[in-house]
């Protein structure tokens, strides 16, 4: 086993320094999150608090009819441990007359449906709320490609993409997240009785260990073999991390002039500020 | 001889030289408040760091008639000034510079030598490497300065040692990478190894001015320090935060150290010169 551990201290001060920043820097204060009852954006919640005070932070709850009632209660606690503001905003009544047109839709697309309708949700939240929307998304699940793309994935600024997931739960140990929330099995609840680790076919302390050896310390999946990982898990999620690639970068752009966003027009985001 | 050493840990803003500007003249002012004798910024202190397409657009010179350098040079008769910034030479190449300014005068400019092009960093797209590592005369005695990446390379201290500089003034933007249970980041405590090694081995002053702040999702730590001739830390700035890191030190630390450690007098330069000569000319055996 390879330690994962981080320093959480060090992590909340570059976090939280990063959220300010990042919204200081281009006029905001505020900050929106979508807040789903999950670890990552509990997480989340605590170190946009932290960082912007609580008043300065909308949480924002999206459950659809077959969510499980778990998640509007855990999201609560965090509503209550944080302090921050909150709004629910249930999604059923602009989800159904979708599905109902698309009944052979299965778990997947209605999945998308949901997640993408939370982002409009989100984001119109960002608009009234004048805040940036904080995503939520982890290391893990970015490298894997286990997100909507214009959906959960959507954000103006991903404080824990840095973070696997199980870096994530210790950071959620010591904000201060309710244990409930920490103790429970990962879930996007789109389905009843969806769980990560169920649908992905692995956990995320095996996927975990793996990810840090391909990425991190830049292993070959040969290595990783060697290291004692078996070797259809390492072609499956070597196989993954690649086929998401998609979902981690901009567009492409058919280069046409010799200037060209993204190939050689190149300013960071922070440009001027 | 004592002298009053302060670091400018600043944040900057990506690409605006003039905001940039004023932050340093309004940190002078505040120096020279509290008695220091030298200033020093971080690495390209009056642009910011990921400049990318900025770069040519930033561009000054560090002369008398330069809109940037006429106030920090009016500014250098008060104290003496290092700063960084992006030098266009006269045939239009871009270095990360850093001009040591004093009496109204440049002093001396260091172009940058080793620019990273690896991982995050990606220098050497964008600006031509300098080609020169230089002491140069100071009223405090004979100092050197090197940007960031320059003292991750071993030979460019080595160099400004054995030219004299006694005072070693290294300037960073160095973002923050390799989070592990340490209470710092790997990247902040690998600096602070080398730069206390440097101290202890070079037996001199070594001060690092280090920038805070972030730019898109990186961070700049920030925890600037100043190690005595013996390695033992006078300074340290605050991590993540801006701070005037103010600290004296006594150039006569130098004659007592090196009273005990005779590493300088020491040195066998000749046999360097001699086994480089052989290194490099191919000749893979000593001849004795």
């Amino acid at each position: 086993m390879f330690d994962l551990s981080i320093n959480p201290e060090l992590t909340q001060t570059i976090l939280t320094g990063f959220i300010r920043s990042e919204l200081t820097r281009v006029g905001y204060t505020r900050a929106v999150v979508a807040l789903s009852g999950g670890l990552d954006s509990a997480v989340t919640c605590f170190l946009a608090a932290q960082a912007l005070g609580a008043e300065n932070v909308l949480a924002v709850r999206m459950p659809y009819k077959t969510s499980s009632a778990d998640s509007l209660e855990h999201a609560q606690l965090v509503i209550e441990a944080t302090g921050v503001q909150s709004l629910t905003i249930p999604i059923s009544g602009m989800a159904d007359p979708l599905l109902e047109q698309i009944p052979q839709a299965g778990p997947v697309r209605r999945g998308n449906i949901m997640a993408r309708l939370r982002m409009i949700v989100i984001y119109d939240q960002s608009e009234a709320f004048h805040g940036l929307v904080v995503g939520t998304g982890n290391k893990t699940e970015i490298l894997l490609g286990y997100t909507t793309l214009f959906g959960d994935a959507a954000c103006a600024l991903n404080p824990l993409g840095d973070l696997y997931k199980t870096q994530v739960r210790q950071l959620a140990k010591d904000i201060g997240v309710p244990s409930p929330i920490i103790d429970k099995p990962p879930s996007a609840d789109l389905w009843l009785g969806q769980t990560d680790e169920g649908e992905l076919g692995f956990t995320y302390a095996e996927v975990d260990q793996l990810l840090y050896l391909l990425i991190d310390q830049r292993y070959s999946p040969g290595e990783c073999v060697e290291a004692g990982f078996a070797e259809d898990f390492v072609r499956k999620v070597v196989d993954r991390v690649r086929r998401s690639h998609f979902k981690r970068i901009m567009p492409p752009i058919a280069k046409l002039s010799n200037r060209t966003v993204g190939y050689d027009f190149l300013y960071l985001r922070d440009w001027g500020t | 001889m004592k002298i009053n050493l302060a670091l400018a840990q600043i944040n900057t803003r990506l690409g605006d030289v003039e905001a940039n500007l004023e932050k340093h003249l309004a940190l002078i002012k505040e120096a020279r408040g509290r008695g220091a004798d030298l200033l020093v910024f971080p690495e390209l202190s009056l642009t910011g760091y990921v400049l990318q397409d900025l770069a040519p657009t930033v561009a000054h010179s560090a002369t008398a008639d330069d809109p940037i350098f006429r106030p920090l040079l009016e500014a250098s008769h008060e104290l003496d000034l290092a700063v960084g910034f992006v030098e266009e030479d006269r045939r239009h190449r871009f270095f990360i510079a850093a001009a040591y300014l004093s009496q109204g005068q440049v002093v001396h400019v260091h172009q940058k030598v080793y620019l990273p092009t690896y991982g995050l960093f990606d220098e050497g797209r964008f600006f031509a490497w300098g080609d020169s590592i230089c002491a140069f005369d100071t009223r405090f005695g004979r100092l050197g300065i090197l940007i960031c990446e320059d003292f991750w390379h071993v030979s460019p201290p080595y160099l400004l040692w054995l030219d004299g500089a006694d005072l070693f003034l290294f300037m960073s933007a160095s973002p923050g990478r390799g989070l592990s249970t340490d209470p710092r980041l790997e990247s902040a405590r690998w600096v602070e190894r080398i730069n206390q090694a440097y101290a202890s081995v070079f037996t001199s002053f070594v001060a690092h001015a280090n920038r805070c702040g972030y730019e898109d999702g990186l961070n700049f730590w920030g925890g600037s320090t100043v190690f005595d001739p013996n390695g033992g830390l006078l300074a340290r700035g605050a991590y993540f935060q801006e701070d005037l890191v103010m600290t004296e030190i006594d150039l006569n630390q130098l004659h007592r150290t090196r009273a005990r450690l005779p590493l300088l007098r020491d040195e066998r330069t000749a046999l360097v010169q001699r086994e480089i000569g052989r290194i490099l000319g191919g000749q893979s055996r000593c001849s004795t």
